[in-house]
Formats: structure tokens, C-alpha cells, sequence
């Protein structure tokens, strides 16, 4: 919208809520490289911190286990996701294409701990049905991840469908083609910046996720969000700074790399 | 868009897995939860048997601890998204205004925290609000308040935690909808001698009306479920619902009353998320 008038002070409001969103998280930061045990009392510079985080074996087994879930659960989300976004973007009105939209959009939008409560149900049906999975890790983790990745995948596919020329595949199809020959050869090369964001924002999801690994993991297996909540809820702690502040480095460059393939999708 | 012959092949191809996939992940679990909402506790492993008994919602809706924590989590979630709102339309309202080259890089600003660690950001709040945090901190070394103000463990901390963690969800809707508002209605407004804040109340405002709705679901849906927030930054006087449903299940032990708790929930959500459905259909 450009060529409307405004109130000066509108842009001072974002300035401020800018400040909001970051003066935490700078907070977090800045103190990490404190000296003094006590989180919130300055004492000097120093990367203490960072040392005994790199030395603690549990806190490094926990980022293994999240790693490697979070790349399973986005590897699984970016399949399933596409696949569910071009069913969305291409076949205009199928049978019962409400309800799909729905269970696409629940994930999304429904609470973590019905997630989690309704992952945790399935598997403990399947255990006693078939008798997998008898020890619920990295494999059920990554699963329960994989269900709302998905959701997010396909929103994202779906979008870029959006822009792309049905056109396209038509002309494949025409020139002999079969639809899954189309669709790899034509469609997912001009998805693929689309998938990659997909796969991109899922792997983070699974990473930052608390709600739903509590839930479904059983003894043995501690993500990163389950070790560093059961550390929070005894207090502050600058192993925690120091972990926020490689997470939030990790996590803006994985976003600058997922929003440049977002805008070569959109 | 024209429906060719192939599509019906190439839509069982795609469109069958896609389904099957979001059957067994989404619908058959959540219709587990409903079905075991039914079910009896037992001490067994898992500690459930199936059933047809109405008996854990009367534990649900007869006793006062249940319902009231509905209730605070309808009232804080709707509190905390009116405060989102009024932070976020002026944020929105100035990245849509804004030159259009810079706007991209607002959105990315406005949507990286995000990206950051959920449980981090609030654990950042811990150390801002607790009695020897920031605030407190620097209040008594500026001889501000004797004893450290009560900021964390109480209604305000959840509230704050709750706006700090949702307000991009609010901003991004509201600015898709305000982008897309053509500027010919508003040059035309100032044209007719309308002032800046008339224009903005009879034409911006009721047309981004959609997105103030989408944003606010996408706000409050989500929130009234939190379980991170209120048990992190809350107190005895903020029992959300979906804290309760964690303690039920991880230390009671009674699956079927979670189970209770959880399909209520979803019930109580099923019009806002419909609602969200219909806005989103309408807003692309």
C-alpha cells in the first residue's frame, strides 16, 4: 500500500515491538559470557560456559538424539508434505477435500499436549496390536514430529503451486509423459526451493519441540528440549545461555537460508 | 483450472499416500484419544482397559478444578490475544506502509524469533522477571523498591509470556491482509478531503478486518492450550487447561481423564479452528 497517509507514530510502534521481541533474546545472549554462576550478575567477560557445555556428555547426547530426529522427522515431513501440498494445489475439488484440508490444518493450529497425548495413544495401540514399538526412541520421535511437519510442508508447497503454470505439466503430459514422470521431472525441480524451506522450517520445529517427545519417549530417550526444561525448572543456569546463544546463531542462519529459498519459491 | 483426463490417475497416485499418511498420523490418533476418553484406568501397562463409560467426563465437568482451568485458559488466551492485537495492528500496519524493498526484511524480523527456540524465549523471561532478575535488579540498585516486585509466578507473567511468544502469528496475517488492500481506495479517501485517521477507521480498518480475525485465532487457539508458558512463568492462581492435562497424565497417571480433558479441549477448539478454516479459504 503505498501513497497512504499514516500516523507518525505507527512506525515508532514497530520500532518498540522490535525491541519487545528482542531485548530478551539479546539479554540471553550478552549474559552468557558472564563470569558469575548467577545468571543476571555481571562479573566480566568470560566463555567459561561454553567450555563446560562442550564437555557435558549428557547435554551432547541429548543434540545428537534432537539432530538426528529433527533430520528424519523433516526428511519424512518434506515426502509427505509435498506430496499433500500438490494434492491441495493441483486437484481443484476432490472427494472429501474438506475433511483433508482439516487434518492438514489441526496439526497446525490444535494444542501440543493433544499432539502428544494422541501421538503417545497410537503408539501404545500399536504395542499392544502388533508389538511395535515395545521402546519408544529416536524412531517414535521422529515420527510424531514427521505428523505436523508435514502440515507445514504442504502449506509451503502448496503456496509455490500457486504461482507455478499448470501449463506445465499439462505440456508433459501431452508430450507422453505419465503423471509421476511429469511431476518429478517438471513439478519438482520448480518445488524444489519450495521444499527445501519446508524441510528447513520442519527441522526446526522437531528441534525446538518439548510438548510432543515428552510425551511419546520412553526411558532412555532425552531430547535437548526435555533435558534443558528439566534444567530450567530448577533454575537459571548459563550452560542455558550458552546453549540459547548457539541455538539462536544455528537457528538465523538456518532462517536466512530458508527465507532465500522462500523468496526464489514465491 | 481445466480437469484433464489424467487426473484422475495422477490423483490416486498423489492423492491416496497424501491421505493415507494424514489418516494414520492425524485422524486415527486423535480419534485413539476420543475412544480412550471412554475407557476405564487401570494399574495396568498401559494403565487403561477399553470401555463405553461417560464416567471421566463427570470427573471432568463435575469437579471445580477442571472447569475453572477451562475457564482461566478461555480467559487468559482471550486477554493476552485482545493484547496482541493492539501491539500488532500498528506493527502490521507499519511494515504494509513501509518502502516496498524493506518490507521483506521486516517480515523476516518480525518472524525470526520464531525460529528461536520456544522454550528458550521463555526461559529468557525467567531471567528478566524472577525476584533477582533484570527488572527487580536494577530497581533496587536504583533504590527504586525496597523488596523485589512480584513479576513472575502470577497472571502477568503468563500474559506477557504469551503475547512476547504469539505476537508474530497476529503480525504476519494482519499484514498479508492490510498488503493486499488496494491503495486506490485510500488515495481516493484523502482525495474526497478525508484526514489520515478518517481514512484509516472507514476504509484500511474494515477491510483488514479478515486478518485481524485470522491473526486472533491463530493466536488464541493455540494459547488457550499452552502448557511451556504457565508452567514456567505462572502460579497457583494461573491453572490452564493444558498444564492440568499434563499433570493428569505424567503424574496421576490417569491416561482416560487426560484422554477426557484433551477431547474437551478439542471440542472447545473445533469452532475456533473451523472458523480459522473459513478465513484462511477466504484470505488466498
Amino acid at each position: 500500500m503505498r501513497g497512504a497517509r499514516t500516523w507518525t507514530w505507527v512506525p515508532a510502534a514497530l520500532a518498540a515491538g522490535f525491541v519487545f521481541l528482542y531485548l530478551p533474546i539479546v539479554l540471553l545472549v550478552v549474559f552468557s559470557f558472564n563470569e558469575s554462576r548467577l545468571v543476571t550478575v555481571w562479573a566480566g567477560f568470560s566463555t567459561r560456559w561454553y567450555g563446560e557445555l562442550l564437555s557435558n556428555g549428557r547435554m551432547l547426547d541429548a543434540a545428537g538424539l534432537s539432530l538426528s530426529v529433527a533430520a528424519v522427522a523433516a526428511t519424512l515431513s518434506a515426502v509427505f508434505g509435498s506430496l499433500a501440498g500438490y494434492a491441495m494445489g493441483r486437484f481443484g475439488r476432490f472427494r472429501l477435500r474438506t475433511l483433508f484440508a482439516l487434518l492438514l490444518l489441526a496439526p497446525m493450529v490444535l494444542p501440543e499436549v493433544i499432539l502428544g497425548l494422541s501421538m503417545l495413544m497410537t503408539f501404545t495401540t500399536l504395542d499392544r496390536l502388533i508389538g511395535w514399538p515395545a521402546e519408544r526412541g529416536f524412531l517414535v520421535i521422529a515420527f510424531a514430529h514427521a505428523t505436523y511437519g508435514t502440515a507445514f510442508v504442504a502449506v509451503i508447497v502448496e503456496a509455490r503451486l500457486r504461482g507455478l503454470d499448470p501449463a506445465l505439466e499439462e505440456a508433459a503430459l501431452d508430450l507422453g509423459a505419465g503423471p509421476v514422470r511429469a511431476f518429478v521431472r517438471v513439478v519438482l525441480p520448480l518445488l524444489l526451493p519450495a521444499v527445501v524451506a519446508g524441510w528447513l522450517l520442519a527441522f526446526t520445529l522437531s528441534l525446538d519441540d518439548l510438548v510432543v517427545a515428552s510425551f511419546v519417549s520412553g526411558p532412555g530417550a532425552t531430547t535437548l528440549p526435555m533435558l534443558v526444561y528439566s534444567s530450567v525448572r530448577l533454575g537459571l543456569s548459563p550452560q542455558i545461555n550458552a546453549l540459547a546463544t548457539i541455538l539462536v546463531i544455528v537457528v538465523t542462519l538456518l532462517a536466512l537460508l530458508g527465507s532465500r529459498q522462500g523468496r526464489k519459491a514465491a | 483450472m481445466s480437469e484433464a483426463p489424467w487426473h484422475s490417475r495422477a490423483r490416486r497416485i498423489f492423492v491416496v499416500p497424501a491421505f493415507a499418511w494424514l489418516a494414520a498420523t492425524v485422524a486415527l490418533p486423535l480419534a485413539l484419544v476420543a475412544a480412550i476418553s471412554l475407557g476405564e484406568a487401570t494399574q495396568g501397562a498401559p494403565p487403561f482397559d477399553w470401555s463405553f463409560t461417560f464416567s471421566n467426563y463427570a470427573i471432568v465437568l463435575g469437579d471445580a478444578l477442571y472447569v475453572e482451568a477451562f475457564a482461566a485458559s478461555v480467559r487468559i488466551a482471550g486477554t493476552s490475544t485482545a493484547i496482541c492485537l493492539l501491539i500488532g495492528y500498528p506493527m502490521a500496519l507499519a511494515i504494509a506502509r513501509a518502502r516496498p524493498e524493506r518490507r521483506l526484511w521486516l517480515l523476516f524480523l518480525v518472524v525470526l524469533p520464531c525460529w528461536t527456540s520456544f522454550l528458550i524465549r521463555v526461559y529468557a523471561w525467567m531471567g528478566i522477571l524472577r525476584p533477582t532478575g533484570y527488572i527487580n535488579s536494577a530497581l533496587q540498585a536504583l533504590g527504586l523498591v525496597e523488596e523485589p516486585l512480584g513479576l513472575i509466578a502470577n497472571a502477568f507473567a503468563v500474559h506477557l509470556g504469551i503475547v512476547y511468544a504469539y505476537l508474530p502469528f497476529m503480525v504476519l496475517p494482519l499484514y498479508a491482509t492490510i498488503e493486499r488492500i488496494d491503495a486506490a481506495l485510500v488515495e481516493a479517501a484523502h482525495d474526497l478531503g478525508a484526514p489520515p485517521a478518517r481514512a484509516f477507521w472507514r476504509v484500511t480498518f474494515p477491510l483488514s478486518l479478515p486478518g485481524a480475525v485470522a491473526g486472533s485465532l491463530l493466536v488464541f487457539i493455540p494459547a488457550s492450550g499452552e502448557f511451556v508458558i504457565p508452567d514456567l512463568l505462572g502460579g497457583p492462581d494461573t491453572q490452564m487447561i493444558g498444564r492440568i492435562l499434563w499433570l493428569e497424565f505424567f503424574q496421576n497417571r490417569d491416561w482416560p481423564v487426560a484422554c477426557a480433558i484433551a477431547t474437551a479441549l478439542a471440542a472447545l477448539l473445533a469452532g475456533p479452528i473451523l472458523l480459522f478454516d473459513r478465513y484462511r479459504a477466504r484470505g488466498t
